[in-house]
């Protein structure tokens, strides 16, 4: 005897069905979320009225009337506040950047060197991660700043470098390349080598995969970029005129100068940050079998060979996951730099910009949008070249 | 018939064995590896004699003004003198018994959590969860029972920095569990509302939150209702603090097995029963060494109320190195706070992968 699956259920009542429950409470959480939100916007507006203050982002155009100490972009107190944004948000984009990639190199080094067969670098790079991850970088960055930076002596007295490089309270004052006459052919030279060296991979790469002939690819494409663009250096002339740095009076003149603030974030977030990066390209070369290094090696790959061809694409999928969360914990902890007085999003907008004009709601509004937004944009990058190494599997 | 004698082993080369076979094997095996041991050597002589030189050789220890510190190396007598400053802060020298009383209460009705034969753990964890913040708050802030009211505006260094860490973890830590069910739910409108709330905090910086709570929330509540900027401070941090719980509970509740889920359905459990007897001891369980990093980060990132004027230990050190008398104390107190925080970093990290390596062997098949 068959009987029927699909028989209707008992039904008891209404309350005891889970469908009509999930739809009860949903509505219920959706409610409560509303009328939440209703009561504290609510509560603003009443707030806001009473205190006077006009919503709106309005207040972007009027003239900000502070001086900023590092502005990527021309910047005088008469501009406006939307202007100021631009400067912070620049601002925090070149310590992440700077941030991401030394701390990347860094991490990736003694992440190695952790797992070096030589007992003293390993025990070295193990020393460094158990001190640098444990300390608050908030600290790491006081300490650099109030306790190596400041101190330093004046620019009088600066620690010079080959006389090119002076490093005194004021910063790191370095030369800058001021693009000559010749500057153009020697850029289209370069864009142009470029391509090639691109083309000549695709070319080389197709070739191994139908031949098996191997290329040397590294040197063509270092040999070309020396060759093409010092060509044109020869015939076209420098394209760069180093503007050094020079003492005038009581500060430096000429060239570049990267302010005290900004050295002291970068060391700080670089040294942390590369301890916790070091420590997933540990667990993510640990993470690929030794069973894969002994097929290399019996295969007769080197073991430089081995190492690039088959243990690093493995263990790289292994590391991008956790080296994406440390990008973006990187570029959220450049908000720290209001604690030292680096003109970032944080220090202009939510610190200066807000006490001027009082417009708290639209202020940090738009900076958790910014640090919301380049979140996003790290993690949808990592995503797509965490997807473009993924296993493909069968 | 001649019976064959082996002759005894003879001893292995003196260079593969002892200390040279050692030093051969780990150090010289080859020219780039010496080169890489010559190196380290270098950094080391570079590093860590100039270190001890300034730490402890040609340090000043005692003392009480900045005139004996006469050397050239630290003057630790500076932290000597603002020690019980930045243990307590401003809280009135008279009542710091209170504070320590507090921490040994914490101590003493902890450390029976970690006996391993103990028996009704849970139940006692639970019960201490419940009444040590009441008699905590009793013990520290007063204002009741008899005990002297010390506001919070008094609260400051170390101890600040165990409140706002401890404060944090433990409102955080249900909301988290509640976020991760919400997003683990088959309900899409409560899946939608606790990805958004999650990604919403994650994505943004602790600094900004505490600016966002200090400035943002007076404006958000009913006229005569307003906080204290330690509360506040508090509720941005337990905000916070709750998305990267949920994280982490999410990767407890996604290692649970499908059978565990259905075998609970099977039983005639409701979803908050199955949840809180089947479900959550066994996720809560793969997940502590994973709350304990998220404490660890927390306790990291409680320096980060500087920002919005609280004393904890970082803002006490600093305001002590802007002292007249002792200017120039920077790296002194910042070597000091950074000992103070390494300590219980370290200490925790490795109660941590303690944890893990004792958990794991339940689950290795």
């Amino acid at each position: 005897m068959q009987t029927s699956v699909n028989a209707p259920r008992p039904r008891g009542s209404v309350w005891t069905d889970p469908q009509i429950r999930a739809w009860l409470f949903q509505i219920i959480a959706v409610i409560a979320v509303v009328s939440l939100g209703w009561f504290l916007f609510q509560n603003t507006q009443y707030n806001l009225e009473k205190r006077g203050i006009i919503s709106g982002f309005g207040f972007l155009q009027n003239s900000a009337g502070f001086g900023i100490s590092q502005h990527l972009i021309d910047y005088n107190e008469s501009n406006s506040y939307g202007r100021v944004f631009v400067i912070g948000l620049l601002n925090t984009l070149l310590v992440s950047v700077i941030g991401i990639v030394m701390a990347t190199i860094l991490g990736f080094l003694v992440g190695i060197a952790r797992l070096s067969p030589n007992w003293l670098l390993s025990k070295l790079a193990t020393i460094y991660i158990e001190i640098f991850r444990n300390i608050p970088p908030l600290l790491q960055i006081f300490f650099w700043y109030f306790a190596i930076m400041l101190p330093l002596p004046g620019p009088r007295q600066s620690v010079s470098l080959g006389d090119l490089f002076f490093i005194s309270n004021r910063g790191l004052n370095m030369p800058s390349p001021d693009p000559t006459g010749a500057f153009w052919p020697f850029a289209i030279a370069l864009v142009l080598t470029i391509v090639g060296i691109v083309l000549m991979r695709r070319w080389a790469m197709a070739r191994f995969e139908a031949t098996g002939k191997t290329f040397p690819i590294l040197i063509t494409a270092l040999a070309m970029l020396v060759v093409i663009p010092g060509l044109t250096v020869l015939i076209a002339g420098n394209p760069f005129a180093w503007s050094v740095p020079e003492l005038k009076g009581f500060n430096f003149r000429g060239g570049w100068v990267v302010i005290p603030e900004l050295m002291a974030l970068v060391l700080a977030l670089t040294i942390y940050t590369a301890a916790f990066i070091a420590e997933n390209v540990r667990s993510g070369i640990q993470a690929v079998s030794h069973g894969q290094t002994e097929a290399a090696r019996s295969l007769g790959l080197r073991p430089g060979k081995a190492l690039r061809l088959v243990i690093i694409p493995q263990a790289m999928r292994v590391i991008i996951p956790p080296l994406t969360s440390q990008y973006l914990n990187l570029a959220k902890n450049s908000s720290l730099a209001a604690g030292i007085g680096y003109p970032d999003m944080v220090s202009l907008f939510a610190g200066t910009v807000l006490n001027q004009t009082g417009q708290a709601i639209e202020t940090i509004a738009i900076t958790m949008s910014v640090y919301l937004a380049i979140s996003i944009s790290i993690s949808i990058l990592m995503n797509w070249y965490n997807k473009r190494i993924a296993l493909i599997e069968r | 018939m001649t019976t064959h004698t082996f002759k005894p082993d003879l001893p292995p080369p003196t260079m593969s064995v002892g200390v040279l076979g050692w030093l051969r094997a780990n150090l010289f095996s080859n020219w780039f590896n010496t080169l890489l041991t010559l190196l380290a050597i270098y950094l080391i002589w570079l590093i860590v004699p100039p270190l001890l030189k300034w730490a402890f050789i040609e340090a000043d220890w005692t003392g009480t003004t900045r005139a004996d510190c006469t050397s050239d190396g630290a003057c630790w007598v500076f932290i000597k003198q603002r020690f019980s400053q930045f243990m307590y802060g401003f809280y009135p020298a008279e009542l710091r018994w209170r504070v320590d009383m507090a921490a040994w209460l914490a101590v003493i009705g902890a450390a029976p959590l970690f006996i391993r034969q103990m028996p009704r753990k849970a139940v006692y964890g639970l019960g201490f969860l419940v009444v040590y913040p009441l008699v905590a708050f009793w013990l520290l802030h007063g204002g009741f029972l008899g005990l002297e009211d010390v506001p919070t505006s008094r609260w400051g260094g170390l101890m600040l920095t165990l409140v706002i860490a401890s404060v944090g973890i433990a409102g955080a830590l249900p909301l988290g569990i509640l976020l991760a069910l919400g997003r683990r739910s088959n309900m899409p409108a409560i899946r939608v509302i606790s990805v958004t709330f999650i990604e919403f905090w994650r994505g943004v910086p602790l600094i900004t939150v505490l600016f966002m709570s200090s400035v943002m929330l007076p404006l958000f509540l009913p006229e005569g209702l307003s906080f204290d900027k330690l509360m506040r401070a508090l509720i941005g941090v337990i905000l916070f603090q709750s998305a990267y719980i949920a994280e982490v509970v999410r990767g407890g509740l996604q290692a649970i097995p499908k059978g565990q889920y259905e075998a609970a359905a099977a039983m005639g459990l409701g979803y908050w029963r199955m949840m809180g007897l089947v479900i959550l001891p066994q996720a809560l369980k793969l997940v502590i060494p994973g709350i304990v990093n998220t404490f660890i980060a927390l306790f990291k990132d409680t320096s980060l109320v500087i920002i919005i004027g609280l004393f904890d230990l970082l803002n006490s050190i600093k305001q002590a190195t802007t002292d007249p008398a002792w200017l120039g104390m920077a790296t002194e107190g910042y070597v000091f706070a950074a000992l103070v925080f390494w300590i219980f970093c370290f200490g925790m990290s490795r109660y941590s992968q303690h944890l893990e390596r004792k958990l794991d062997t339940g689950h290795k098949r």
